[in-house]
């Protein structure tokens, strides 16, 4: 973990409200792990105050930078949106615990701007040798991201839109559990873990999936962050084993433990 | 930049503020907990707290809303885990105290009157989220006087006391505790605050009401310390909304001796030795 300024290096449009900036950072680019975040000061005037999380989405150890996609939903990310290549943020990372990847078979499924942490996930899972399923799901075919990126390294991608504009038309839960239905007779006993990251209703739908078929889950969960590193104890999530926090413990988290309701 | 505060001998006059730097274990990854005037610990209550639901903190302009509900993990566990931690560093240490009876602070104090390592205690009778005690405290003086003399008697440690804004009259309150001994004034908590969610129609924090704390209150901060430091004679703590070291001497000039960092560590973690630097220019 660090705070320093950070150089853009690219950071480009890619959907009417999805962007992606690359940052110069030798020590989070090599630090960092599939699942954890950074928290950025988008302005150094007194509003927005607090920084704003962004999960990594691709790290180059080699270059030194690293890679987020993000959404702009408000103020602080309009504001970044619109930083220009060549200027500096500050920046705290690499923070939060990572996706573990355990089992031979990995399924990942993202639901909009989910796919930014699962992107890293998939690269790391296919360089060690794991099966990667990847669910993308979007609300049309315009916001689908990484589908290209991710059938080039490997992976078995399905994509669901809910216009169907793109692949499957419906939830990406849909086509999940449709897929499970044959596939979970075939992996003969090679041991399978969901990773999801998405809006909370998905995240909820996805559990519910995984705990029906018997399989391991992992969720990446959000909450408001202020401090980022566990010492403000604002950014509470409710388990099983009682208050936990996104920005330390988490924020990938074991499904099972999550008090959904 | 060495100074003296209730007896207790600091390098410079910028501490972080309670519940802003849980017990330093994150921010030391960050930096050397050495170069701090003192650390002020996130407050601790008899038996563990869980804390309130999510959500518990909000962004206003430039300010926040916090309704963390002292989560804490108690007494037992400051004194095994987090005080031996604290031990590695040569900073004073002042433990935050909250509780929801005076029997609750009385048994704190009593505890950690017995560590070496402790070198100072504050009384939070301040925090605006939580439904019993603590603030309950510090709105009423003769409750504030009764509970700061139970604290004297207890423990031979300095004891600040940790000033609500959320009261009329705050020197009122400053002149109670100063008559029932404690050693020095910090001021001020959070204030309390609310927003609404229009989109939703609903308030934006599980608990509804939390407390204010950042830049939004530095204003009232300078006016209650500028208060108080007429009020009484022992020294007061400036807290609230302190960014910069102009911020910190703003404060001083108003009566304050020293000052207390909180939310600006969340913005800028180096932002307490970035105002320790920066005072050298005014004092
Ligand atoms: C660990 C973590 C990783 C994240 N990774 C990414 C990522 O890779 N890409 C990405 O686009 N976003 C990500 N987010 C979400 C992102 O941090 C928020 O969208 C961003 O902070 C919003 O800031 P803003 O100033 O633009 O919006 P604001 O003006 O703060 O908010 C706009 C609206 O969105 C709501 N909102 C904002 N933040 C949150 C939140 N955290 N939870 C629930 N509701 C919220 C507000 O209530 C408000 O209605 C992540 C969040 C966390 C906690
Ligand atoms: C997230 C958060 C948690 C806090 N927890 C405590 C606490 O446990 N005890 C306490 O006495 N004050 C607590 N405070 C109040 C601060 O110590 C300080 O008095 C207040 O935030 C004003 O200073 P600031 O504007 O610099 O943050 C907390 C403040 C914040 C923002
Ligand atoms: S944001 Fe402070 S503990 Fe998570």
């Amino acid at each position: 973990m660090i705070q320093e300024n950070c150089r853009i290096v690219d950071h480009s449009q890619l959907a009417p409200r999805y962007f992606k900036i690359v940052f110069s950072s030798d020590h989070i680019a090599k630090t960092a792990r599939p699942g954890q975040f950074v928290n950025i000061r988008v302005s150094n005037e007194l509003t927005p105050l607090l920084r704003r999380p962004l999960s990594i989405h691709q790290s180059d150890p080699e270059k030194g930078t690293f890679t987020l996609l993000y959404e702009t939903i408000g103020y602080g990310t309009e504001l970044l949106s619109k930083k220009l290549v060549g200027s500096e943020l500050n920046i705290l990372g690499p923070l939060g615990n990572g996706f573990e990847v355990v089992n031979d078979i990995a399924l990942l499924v993202a639901g909009g701007m989910g796919i930014a942490p699962l992107g890293f996930l998939a690269r790391e899972a296919i360089k060690s040798k794991k099966d990667v399923y990847c669910f993308i799901g979007a609300k049309n075919e315009g916001l689908v991201l990484c589908e290209e990126g991710l059938k080039s390294l490997g992976a078995k991608v399905t994509v669901a839109t809910e216009d169907g504009s793109r692949g499957e038309k419906g939830l990406v839960t849909h086509s999940l559990e449709k897929f499970l239905k044959d596939f979970r007779l075939t992996i003969d006993g090679k041991r399978l873990t969901i990773y999801a990251c998405g809006p909370r209703p998905m995240l909820k739908a996805v559990a519910a999936i995984a705990a029906q078929n018997n399989f391991e889950c992992r969720v990446s969960m959000e909450a408001y962050l202020a401090c980022g590193i566990g010492a403000c104890k604002g950014c509470a999530v409710d388990t099983i084993e009682g208050y936990r926090m996104v920005c330390k413990d988490g924020p990938v988290f074991d499904a099972k433990g999550i008090k959904w309701e | 930049m060495g100074i003296e505060i209730a007896g207790i001998k600091m390098k410079n006059p910028v501490m972080v503020a309670s519940g802003t730097f849980g017990f330093g274990e994150e921010y030391s990854e960050l930096y050397d907990l050495n170069r701090l005037g003192a650390i002020v610990t996130k407050s601790v209550t008899l038996l563990p707290r869980e804390g309130n639901p999510p959500p518990r903190i909000v962004e206003t302009p430039a300010g926040m809303l916090n309704s963390i509900g002292l989560q804490n993990d108690g007494l037992k566990v400051f004194l095994e885990k987090h005080l031996p931690y604290l031990s590695k560093f040569t900073v004073p240490v002042i433990v935050n105290v909250a509780g929801e009876t005076l029997d609750e602070y009385v048994d704190v104090v009593k505890a950690l009157s017995k560590e070496n390592r402790v070198d100072g205690i504050e009384l939070n009778i301040s925090c605006p989220n939580v439904k019993k005690g603590c603030m309950a405290f510090g709105i009423d003086p003769k409750l504030t006087e009764e509970l700061v003399k139970a604290a004297k008697k207890a423990s031979k440690k300095p004891i600040i006391v940790k000033l609500s804004p959320n009261v009329t009259d705050i020197t009122v309150i400053a002149k109670a505790a100063e008559k029932a001994g404690a050693d020095a004034l910090s001021l001020i908590n959070t204030i309390m605050g609310m927003a609404i969610d229009i989109k939703t129609k609903k308030p934006k924090l599980a608990m509804i009401t939390g407390g204010l704390s950042g830049p939004a209150i530095k204003p009232i901060a300078v006016r209650m310390v500028w208060q108080v430091a007429q009020a009484v004679k022992v020294p007061v703590i400036g807290i609230g909304g302190i960014m910069t070291a102009e911020d910190a001497y703003e404060f001083m000039l108003a009566g304050a001796s020293a000052v207390q960092v909180g939310t600006a560590n969340f913005v800028d973690i180096e932002s307490p030795l970035k105002i320790i630097e920066g005072l050298k220019k005014y004092i």
